[in-house]
């Protein structure tokens, strides 16, 4: 699996997707090759895709730390690591100075599995947005 | 260091200057190869334990052939007792004595063979772990190293193309926004739809010359005739 075959599986679906979602590929070139997939009408919150040996690893960015409320902070982070599990499929994280969700899928993993987690990711970034907009500037 | 304590302690590190590598590449080959002669010693352990547990299956036969060797010379003896001939007794029983310490030295043999061969299992199973576990740390630590030069890559594209990432509430509001305009205009079409549905339905109830109907040339002629008389 890589980034390539990916795009070309996602672009090849344009309207016949199982998650009502069309994707927009773009490749990313560097010393590590990323996909960026944007979903159709919510193209503020694009997904970047990456394969590694083992395992392909979906991320979304959510805010900067420099958007968090500085008072909220600590009650952000209690309510992330709460959500954490009963999120569907994806997980928090931090980057840098980002937060984001990430979706990490075995190496082996179908298109079909990587078109769910690309759907899945996209919806709880919005949600995780919209539920934690209070603790945002 | 534990391996999660060392990527934490990179992660935080190195968080200023993106772009710097998590870990020495060096290192990273280093535990590459590390790992691969784990797995070379390991099959030649696999090889050696297939060894030892052949010579173990032939040395239990070769004991149960001098066991079976012993109580059929034990037969013999008791037989030769039974005739009265004391001097062939005698010489079946320094037969079952060679054959006894035969056993013995076999039997040594065969406990050291089972020995060996539970060390060897033992220290298979060891490597098989320590490899798996080498393998896990070195997922991680490559892992962590590919999400950096992904983001590096990432953010460099977003420079290079002018764009950047949004404020997310912003981003929020227009997604908002747009799925909005899009619930607008599945309405509008809907409007549309229903009034074409409604103009087509008046063509049928036309046709069928119930409802308005045209003023039709036949019509004003008929008029006209009625106007004459």
């Amino acid at each position: 699996m890589n980034i390539h075959k990916i795009a070309d599986y996602l672009n090849t679906l344009a309207d016949e997707s199982h998650t009502g979602m069309v994707f927009d590929c773009q490749p990313i070139s560097g010393e590590v090759d990323v996909l960026q997939v944007t979903v159709i009408g919510r193209e503020e919150l694009p997904i970047f895709v990456s394969v590694t040996d083992d395992q392909i690893l979906c991320i979304t960015y959510l805010w900067g730390e420099n958007e968090v409320k500085s008072d909220k902070l600590h009650e952000m982070h209690v309510s992330m690591l709460e959500m954490n599990i009963p999120m569907p499929l994806s997980s928090f994280s931090k980057i840098g100075d980002k937060y984001v969700i990430f979706g990490a899928l075995a190496i082996s993993s179908t298109f079909d599995d990587i078109e769910h987690e690309l759907a899945v990711l996209n919806n709880n970034a919005l949600e995780i947005i919209d539920d934690m907009s209070d603790y945002l500037v | 260091m534990s391996i999660f304590k060392k990527i934490m302690t990179a992660i935080r590190g190195s968080a200023t200057e993106v772009g710097e590598a998590i870990v020495d590449s060096n290192a990273t080959r280093i535990f590459e190869q590390e790992i691969r002669d784990a797995e070379n010693h390991l099959t030649k352990a696999k090889r050696d334990l297939t060894g030892v547990m052949a010579q173990q299956m032939s040395s239990n036969r070769e004991v149960d052939r001098v066991k079976r060797e012993i109580t059929e010379h034990e037969g013999y003896a008791v037989q030769a007792l039974e005739k009265g001939d004391e001097t062939l007794a005698l010489a079946v029983a320094e037969k079952i004595s060679a054959l006894e310490s035969e056993l013995a030295t076999q039997q040594q043999a065969l406990d050291s063979f089972q020995g060996n061969a539970e060390r060897l299992k033992e220290l298979v199973k060891k490597s098989e772990r320590q490899v798996n576990e080498y393998k896990r740390q070195l997922s991680m630590v490559k892992t962590t190293e590919s999400v950096q030069k992904a983001t590096s890559a990432i953010t460099d594209n977003f420079s290079s193309s002018n764009s950047k990432l949004l404020n997310a509430k912003d981003s929020l509001e227009r997604i908002k926004a747009k799925q909005q305009k899009f619930d607008d205009q599945m309405k509008a079409a809907e409007v549309l739809e229903s009034e074409n549905s409604d103009s087509s339905l008046e063509a049928k109830l036309k046709e069928a010359g119930i409802g308005a109907t045209d003023n039709s040339a036949n019509s004003v002629l008929e008029r006209l005739k009625a106007k004459q008389k």
